[in-house]
């Protein structure tokens, strides 16, 4: 019984630390190499990140604006194999593919007019056994500059 | 010692602790199917709803951060305008999680204006104004001393009082992202937004109403407002973000009297500078009229927040 209360009292504690901890390696590695990525341009402080697993997909919806340069920085941590985004337009027409250069952390670019797009997001799966497909952590984030 | 007569009780359980932090990480993970999961009838499971759980996928809204808000009204050609800011002043008042949330956003905008056009003081001032919001939702360590003394020292420095702007802000953004409080993040940034909005419809000169570039920024935003809608009804459950989206709703009715058009995307690379420009051609029509609606709305919503 004794053995039982020390081992629920474990659990809970370290089941609250494990993903808090995750999270905060997640912030570290936005803030500490991903933003690197976005140098010259300016961060604009907005935070997307998560864990995802080989396979997994995420969506960005973001407005860009004219007059504005921006670069997109999509960066997955060391363990995760490459990370393939599509920039995709309110027609679902494919603006820019990073698979076309060889799969580029970085993507430059300015607008006419301003546009609402989205970043389509997918961590490439390498491993054909799911229980070995690797997870980590993958940030998104945005640096801005007048033109 | 009493360390050492844990760590064998730790591997013993380990198994049980890990699938416990997976099930509680796939929670704090914030993929955006639960609710549906939730609700399905399991007897009337069928094949779609499994599609849609294996389509499962993260989502995320994301508005113009207050400094890049601040920065395309100055784009536009805006002057500088203290009185229409929010008052430090009014900074003890705000004493509400919804209250400090949104002017904690109000704060950052107003920041990030007065820092963009060199107003030192206001910008200090501003930044322990933002600093009292974040203390009050115990956003920990977002602001500190020592950010404060980082922009008193560089008062002259723009480029990196943007730098120490931006971070504060991903500083707050990060912290309640990974501490599983997404209602206060989309009031933050519904706050600055709406400042942001507030501030340019306030500037635009309306005897200058035709090729007015800060008016075209104002229809610019019915493309986020979409989005702002989006962030919100994600968190619709909290009672605070339920009224402002009543408020937001209303705006829209607004927004959608403007026609907007855009031409076809074409993307072009320009191999010198690595920069793709997505051309395209934008109409829109905004008559005196609307325009005169719309300002009013959003002085209210305003003026609710401030207040």
């Amino acid at each position: 019984m004794k053995k039982l209360i020390q081992g629920i009292f474990l659990l809970s504690i370290l089941a609250f630390l494990l993903p808090s901890s995750a999270s905060a390696q997640c912030k570290g590695f936005a803030k500490k190499i991903c933003k690197m990525e976005l140098s010259p341009y300016l961060h604009d402080g907005n935070y997307h990140a998560a864990i995802l697993t080989e396979g997994e997909e995420a969506e960005l919806y973001k407005t860009f604006y004219s007059d504005q340069e921006y670069r997109i920085a999509i960066c997955g941590s060391d363990a995760l194999p490459e990370i393939h985004f599509e920039v995709i337009d309110a027609n679902k027409n494919v603006l820019y593919s990073n698979k076309d250069n060889n799969y580029a952390r970085i993507w430059d670019f300015r607008l006419d007019s301003s546009q609402q797009l989205k970043i389509a997001i997918k961590v490439l799966a390498v491993h054909d056994n799911p229980v070995e497909a690797e997870s980590g952590c993958v940030a998104i984030m945005f640096g801005f500059r007048e033109k | 010692m009493k360390l050492l007569s844990l760590k064998p009780a730790i591997f013993k359980y380990l198994p049980a602790i890990l699938f416990a932090g997976y099930l509680v990480g796939c929670k704090s993970g914030g993929n955006k199917t639960p609710e549906t999961e939730v609700t399905v009838d399991m007897t009337e499971v069928n094949q779609d709803i499994f599609e849609d759980i294996s389509e499962a996928k993260k989502i995320f809204y994301s508005l113009p951060s207050p400094l890049e808000t601040a920065l395309l009204i100055k784009s536009a050609g805006a002057t500088y305008d203290a009185a229409l800011l929010n008052p430090v002043e009014n900074a003890p008042n705000y004493n509400t999680k919804k209250s400090q949330a949104v002017n904690l956003g109000i704060y950052t905008c107003n920041l990030s204006f007065a820092s963009l056009y060199d107003q030192t003081q206001a910008s200090i001032n501003y930044m322990n104004a933002a600093k009292r919001m974040a203390d009050g939702l115990g956003i920990l360590d977002a602001i500190d001393n020592t950010t404060i003394e980082r922009l008193e020292e560089n008062v002259n420095n723009r480029d990196e009082i943007m730098d120490i702007i931006s971070e504060t802000f991903m500083n707050s953004s990060s912290f309640l992202a990974e501490n599983d409080r997404p209602a206060i993040a989309a009031m933050v940034l519904v706050g600055g937004w709406i400042e942001g909005l507030y501030i340019a419809t306030e500037l635009v000169n309306r005897s200058e109403f035709e090729g007015n570039k800060l008016v075209d920024r104002i229809v610019d935003q019915k493309l986020s407002l979409d989005i702002v809608i989006k962030l919100l009804e994600e968190n619709k459950q909290d009672a605070d973000v339920a009224s402002i989206l009543e408020d937001i709703y209303e705006l829209k009715e607004i927004f959608d009297k403007i026609k907007v058009t855009t031409s076809e995307i074409q993307p072009e690379y320009d191999e010198e500078s690595n920069v793709t420009t997505l051309k395209s051609v934008t109409q829109s029509s905004l008559s005196p009229e609307i325009f005169a609606e719309l300002s009013d709305k959003v002085k209210a919503i305003r003026t609710e927040f401030v207040l």
